[in-house]
């Protein structure tokens, strides 16, 4: 059996389980899942959670995208931990990801600090609002709204036709004044690609609603800054999606100290999801240079959709 | 020359913040590891009993730090005799790598003479700080 092979299986499985864990509980209420969750040793949830995150870590980089994503909307429906503590630990997921990923992103030149910091800076400043409104409203909402954007992202995965070297005829003023411009190094051509940006005050704007979403769901926000950077702003897709890897540290950083100053976040929750999900990412990385990942593309797609439709049922009250 | 200045991808500031971040990011796992260690061994005692977890973890943040009797923002800072909010140790300083950074780069903005990105270096560090010094409440659900 192939590694690709074992680890669809193990994907699958993990699914499986912790979906009928979920299912166990789905009719229960909330006073009997507490009875039937304390019935089940308390280091069955943190042990579970280390390998479903080693297999989302895996699933993430075959899939291209953030660990965030995927890791919210799934522990969220099918494990007991309150939506609260899920996306605290989601943050900080996806914020271990990005602080791991960003050294040598930024030393090859394929995260462009003079992209990322303007950018940055209005999503981190978007993220704290997003997160202080996601701790306000009451669970249901925000349970309902992260399944509505779940179901949007894999519109998005699904829908969304990436550029390479998408045309930018001209650069406009801002990105001008601001010299956001820059050049790297492909590997696979050997050549050196120059780039500019355009529709950069449209771009900016977006990063408003990226940021308040990211902090809001705790789901990271890769999902969105790759389209925005690459499509809308006209980045090569190689500086978009790894300068999108680059600003999730500082997005991500500003929404985490707020859920880690409200008390929504729990080590025994964070702590085993991000060594899983780290491990996870380095097999990833090994298995995506000896495999073509569009068979994991898929499951990742139909894992969130699936989650995404539970959390947008549970938080309608349809099911619980 | 022209040539030479294209093949430099990476600017002074952007290796700076770079080598910082690397170096923060095995810090900041190095501290969370152990201090995770120490929590799941028992070398210090939680201040949550592991076996009352699942009753917790279930609520809201809310009703968890009031069953819990947890205070927010930094009071975590007073307990670290505990376990369990040893790890926070860790988790900060993961959340403070990226501050440490923009304020390491922003004398090499300020040398070249490029203000503008100075000034929004030190926005985000304003911003970040803010975030991170307790001040902003959420509103409990």
């Amino acid at each position: 059996m192939s590694v690709l092979r074992r680890v669809v299986v193990v994907a699958i499985a993990a699914t499986i389980v912790t979906g009928l864990c979920s299912l166990a509980y789905a009719e229960a209420p909330v006073k009997e899942v507490v009875e039937k969750a304390s019935t089940v040793q308390w280091w069955v949830w943190p042990l579970s959670l280390f390998v479903l995150t080693f297999v989302l870590g895996v699933a993430a980089v075959l899939g291209g995208l953030g660990g965030g994503t995927l890791f919210v909307p799934i522990v969220a429906g099918f494990f007991p931990f309150h939506l609260d503590f899920v996306r605290g630990a989601g943050l900080l997921v996806a914020l271990a990801g990005a602080l791991a990923a960003g050294p040598g992103l930024l030393k090859k030149g394929m995260a462009n600090l003079r992209l990322a910091l303007p950018v940055g800076l209005i999503a981190s400043t978007c993220a704290i609002v997003g997160a202080m409104i996601g701790l306000a409203l009451p669970t249901n909402i925000v349970q309902s709204a992260m399944g509505i954007t779940i179901l949007g992202i894999v519109g998005i995965i699904i829908k969304t036709k990436k550029s390479e070297y998408p045309e930018v005829p001209k650069a406009d003023a801002l990105s001008t004044a601001l010299r956001i411009n820059g050049v790297y190094h492909e590997v696979s051509t050997g050549e050196d690609i120059n780039w500019k940006i355009h529709k950069t005050p449209l771009g900016l704007g977006l990063f408003i609603l990226v940021g308040v979403m990211a902090g809001m769901f705790g789901i990271g926000a890769g999902w969105a800054n790759v389209p925005v950077l690459n499509l809308v702003m006209g980045a090569p897709l190689k500086v978009a999606v790894s300068s999108s890897k680059f600003l999730l540290s500082i997005t991500d950083t500003s929404a985490a100290w707020i859920y880690i100053n409200n008390g929504a976040v729990l080590p025994m929750m964070v702590v085993p999801s991000i060594i899983g999900i780290m491990l996870g990412s380095v097999v990833g990385v090994k298995i995506l240079a000896k495999t073509k990942p569009a068979a994991i593309r898929y499951i990742v797609i139909i894992l969130l959709f699936f989650a995404g439709t539970r959390s947008l049922l549970k938080g309608l009250g349809i099911w619980n | 020359m022209e040539n030479a200045e294209k093949k430099a991808v990476a600017t002074e500031e952007q290796l700076r913040y770079a080598r910082l971040l690397s170096y923060g990011m095995k810090i900041g796992m190095a501290m969370l590891l152990i201090s995770f260690a120490i929590y799941a061994i028992g070398i210090l005692p939680p201040f949550v009993p592991v076996e009352n977890l699942p009753k917790l973890w279930n609520m809201s943040v809310h009703d968890y730090l009031n069953a819990a009797n947890i205070n927010v923002g930094w009071s975590w800072l007073k307990l670290l005799n505990h376990g369990d909010f040893l790890n926070f140790l860790g988790i900060a300083f993961l959340g403070a790598v990226t501050v440490v950074c923009f304020l390491a780069i922003i004398p090499i903005l300020i040398r070249k003479k490029d203000y503008v990105y100075a000034l929004i270096a030190a926005l985000e560090v304003t911003v970040l700080v803010l975030a991170a010094s307790g001040l902003l409440k959420a509103g409990g659900h």
